[in-house]
């Protein structure tokens, strides 16, 4: 009786959604530490609670909005290491909200395991993804061809140790905790990891994939926010009372308003549409290429039924913002649903925020929990409708067949593009 | 009122008896077994229905290869969807779910949607011929990202409008033990089907190296079994763990050697567009040649022979037995914590004597894995087929410059002559 007791105690966990009235002292949550900088309190506090808190927020979202700027003159490699930050913090914050739910800091071993399989995730991702892009870095260093090479089989290795150490590590009384926090871990690496490669996945399409979806999803939650806070009489959800409908619907035509004009003036700029390339010679990244179809500005016609409105008859327009309304339609329609998700998470777990990283917004997790889907909407989007295969990775799986393999596709290339015209009966070497 | 209730809730579910108590096994031992054996004592008893049921297991695993590929790979899913089944009817027991909204539906979807993605990424590339000629397939495969996600989507936008507020935790949880039952059950049986298309035999040899290991180490453990191996199953031996290993690197060798004289299991399985049937019929790589070795000077004084004939298959034999004696147990350490964490004696009764398809089948998984990043990083190139179908979506002066990269790479090698020919 007295093992099973413990075992209770320890195993904190239960399904009810009124357990948590010993860890967070009833219905109230946590009071949130004030991290908001003294310079902010004293210019501040004069104002009532609830200006400040408006004004605290408002002068956050600035400064993120211009680190946000200063981060994409600085260029694609940067953009990587903070997303890769953004990753490590994400998962460290649910991870941190885990350990809080589960009571499981003693728990052998499981810090440790957590971090290592981030690792290994990690390690896995980029052999896939990103090393085809630092191609001919990577064969020149022997060990990073050889970790590239066999990367699936490493960072597989390495994750079967993970694996075997956790099984090692199970405990008696404590095997229901550790399966969870397993449980929870992954989970958590395959929403965090895999979406901050798509990400950067996008990013290396062509940094405009990777600015306007972001900008998109921002404009969107503080134009529902401005609709809201003038217009706001419905309710929308009842997992988020402050949503309502014409917030919603507000957010949804700015945001499309607002990706229009957004794509229109990045189009023209080759920084922003070219895919990234890693030059070997200079050692860096380059933007640098011939602007594709997309981003070449064609004459189209207005239907009739705008036509009396606008007064145009036909209009120049980028082909790249008729994709931008699919994607500010997506970030204003579906991204919130990921909002309204990580709302619930925030209300099973009885917590108001994910950590107190940022004054005024929470943590991390709260400020991209609707990027998350944006991110694969985007990748999916550009895998199905824009982007081919890339070439140079198509010639290096070529390199690796067996010659006679490598013969019948050349053949069957040369007799496609005979075909097509597209090779005449040139002899040149 | 509220109150009173939540607190008795919390109560409940405090206590170990959240857990149903272990129901009183199902006898599901047809009744012909039960009448041979009544006069035997409960231990003789039990070994003989396992026995049997072990044989006839393994007759009926003879019986499908026979039939072939295709049959394999229905097999191979069912068995996905059952192993599913299995876990998440668990799931359900331990959070007492049964009138959850939505949820049963909701997790049946799930498995749909990523099954359907999985089909689209890996095994529409072998149909390629059968999908070309119609058009509605066509469309479902060349854009089987985007709908897939569509549908996931949808069904995750159903999940967030289900959520009910006193339930947000239950369904938060149902949520994530549905992702990584997904995460296991369809990954895996995927990677197996895959692994079947590279060749029967990389089907055959790993699983039948994780059912010899588990049965050499049973004996072995029955009949020497002293020192403990691990407290989580406290039926294992370091002498049946051992002497398994032996005995499946035995087993490995002397099976892929068989196996590997006949087409049949050695060549990749093709999708012929003309029969409408699975072939396999090829020219077997040096994989499945036979080559002299030269046996080490060690091995040389106790074998008495100075080369050997042998596959190269079978070196590779040696490192898929290796993996399913020494790793392929931790599959069923992590399946017995799992077991102990949450109270349960088998996954289900589906087959009596072993209990659930999930514990004939929890070494197999890490196994497939492994297989499958075995072939890709040592074995197998890229699929030559699929590489094709890729050029030529390309865009045409991407091809012009691809095709003349490959042209100066074949010249170079020497593989194609310069210039003169057409």
């Amino acid at each position: 009786l007295q093992e099973s007791e413990s075992e209770n105690k320890l195993d904190g966990e239960t399904a009810s959604d009124s357990e948590s009235k010993s860890d967070f002292g009833g219905s109230s949550p946590v009071p949130t530490s004030d991290d908001t900088p003294e310079v902010l309190n004293r210019a501040l506090s004069n104002l009532s609670s609830r200006w400040k808190n408006w004004w605290v927020r408002g002068i956050l979202t600035l400064a993120m909005i211009t680190f946000f700027f200063i981060i994409i003159y600085l260029g694609p490699m940067v953009l990587m290491t903070i997303v890769m930050c953004v990753q490590i913090k994400c998962f460290h914050e649910i991870i941190t909200i885990g350990y809080n739910v589960y009571h499981s800091y003693d728990l052998p071993w499981f810090r440790t395991l957590s971090w290592y399989f981030l690792l290994c995730v990690n390690y896995f991702f980029y052999g896939e993804t990103v090393t085809d892009y630092f191609f001919t870095l990577v064969q020149r260093e022997e060990p990073l061809r050889i970790l590239s090479k066999y990367h699936r089989f490493i960072s597989f290795a390495l994750y079967l140790t993970g694996f075997c150490m956790f099984v090692l590590s199970l405990v008696k009384k404590h095997y229901r905790l550790q399966f969870y926090m397993f449980g929870w871990t992954h989970v958590t690496l395959l929403i965090v990891v895999t979406q901050s490669h798509l990400i950067i996945h996008n990013l290396f399409e062509g940094m405009i994939w990777f600015i306007v979806p972001i900008s998109c999803v921002i404009c969107n939650d503080i134009m529902a926010y401005m609709f809201g806070f003038f217009f706001g009489r419905t309710p929308l959800i009842k997992l988020s009372p402050k949503k309502t409908w014409e917030g919603f619907i507000g957010g949804f035509f700015s945001t499309v308003l607002f990706g229009l004009l957004l794509s229109y003036v990045m189009s023209g700029y080759r920084c922003f549409t070219c895919p990234v390339e890693f030059n070997n010679d200079t050692n860096s990244f380059t933007v640098d290429c011939e602007p594709s179809e997309l981003f070449q500005l064609h004459e189209y016609n207005i239907p009739v039924v705008l036509q009396s409105v606008v007064g145009w008859k036909t209009v120049r327009m980028y082909p790249f913002q008729i994709h931008s309304i699919a994607l500010s339609t997506f970030a204003s329609l579906i991204g919130p649903f990921g909002g309204f998700f990580a709302s619930g998470f925030k209300r099973a777990f009885k917590i108001k925020d994910f950590a107190n990283t940022i004054p005024g917004h929470g943590g991390i997790m709260d400020r991209f929990d609707c990027q998350y889907l944006m991110a694969t909407f985007v990748n999916v989007y550009i895998a199905s409708f824009i982007r081919g295969p890339n070439p140079s990775k198509l010639i290096q799986q070529f390199l690796t067949l067996r010659p006679d393999q490598q013969l019948h596709i050349f053949n069957t290339l040369k007799a496609h593009l005979v075909d097509r015209g597209i090779l005449g009966s040139l002899e040149d070497a | 009122e509220v109150d009173l209730e939540e607190r008795l809730r919390e109560l409940d579910l405090r206590s170990d008896s959240d857990v149903p108590d272990i129901p009183p096994p199902t006898d599901s031992t047809p009744e012909i077994l039960k009448r041979a054996l009544s006069g035997l004592s409960a231990r003789w008893k039990n070994w003989w229905i396992r026995g049997i049921l072990s044989l006839a297991m393994i007759s009926g695993f003879f019986l499908i290869i026979y039939l072939g590929s295709f049959m394999l790979m229905l097999l191979v899913l069912s068995i996905q969807v059952k192993c599913y089944h299995e876990i998440i009817t668990i799931g359900y027991r331990v959070y007492h779910s049964y009138d959850l909204p939505w949820f049963r539906s909701l997790s049946w979807y799930f498995l749909l949607c990523v099954n359907y993605f999985f089909y689209g990424e890996t095994v529409a590339d072998y149909f390629a011929t059968f999908v070309q000629r119609r058009e509605q397939l066509q469309f479902l495969i060349r854009y089987h990202r985007f709908i897939s996600f569509a549908l996931y989507l949808t069904g995750f936008c159903m999940f967030v409008l289900s959520l009910v507020k006193k339930h947000y935790r239950l369904q938060f949880y149902m949520f994530a033990w549905t992702h990584v039952t997904l995460l296991i059950t369809v990954t895996q049986s995927h990677l197996v089907i895959q692994n079947l298309f590279e060749g029967m035999i990389w089907f055959l040899v790993p699983i039948s190296s994780v059912i010899c290991n588990d049965i050499t180490a049973y004996i072995f453990g029955f009949f020497f079994g002293r020192t403990p191996l691990i407290k989580l199953s406290p039926k294992k031996t370091w002498e049946g763990f051992i002497g398994g290993f032996f005995s499946t690197v035995v087993f490995g060798f002397i099976f892929s050697y068989f196996l590997a004289q006949h087409q049949y299991f050695v060549c990749p399985v093709e999708y012929n567009s003309e029969t409408n049937r699975f072939v396999t019929e090829c020219e077997p790589s040096e994989l499945f040649q036979m080559e002299k070795y030269s046996v080490p000077p060690l091995l040389q004084a106790v074998l008495g022979w100075e080369t050997v004939n042998m596959y190269p298959f079978q070196m590779h034999s040696f490192a898929l037995s290796t993996f399913a004696s020494l790793i392929g147990p931790f599959g069923g350490f992590f399946a017995s914590g799992f077991k102990r964490a949450f109270k349960i004696k088998d996954f289900a009764d589906t087959i009596p004597g072993h209990g659930g398809i999930m514990d004939r089948f929890d070494c197999q998984y890490l196994m497939a894995t492994f297989v499958h990043v075995y072939i890709t990083s040592f074995i197998r190139g890229p699929n030559p087929s699929k590489l094709l179908k890729q050029l030529l979506i390309l865009q045409p002066e991407q091809q012009l410059s691809v095709y003349k990269t490959l042209k100066s790479h074949l010249v170079e090698k020497g593989i194609l002559q310069p210039s003169l020919r057409g």
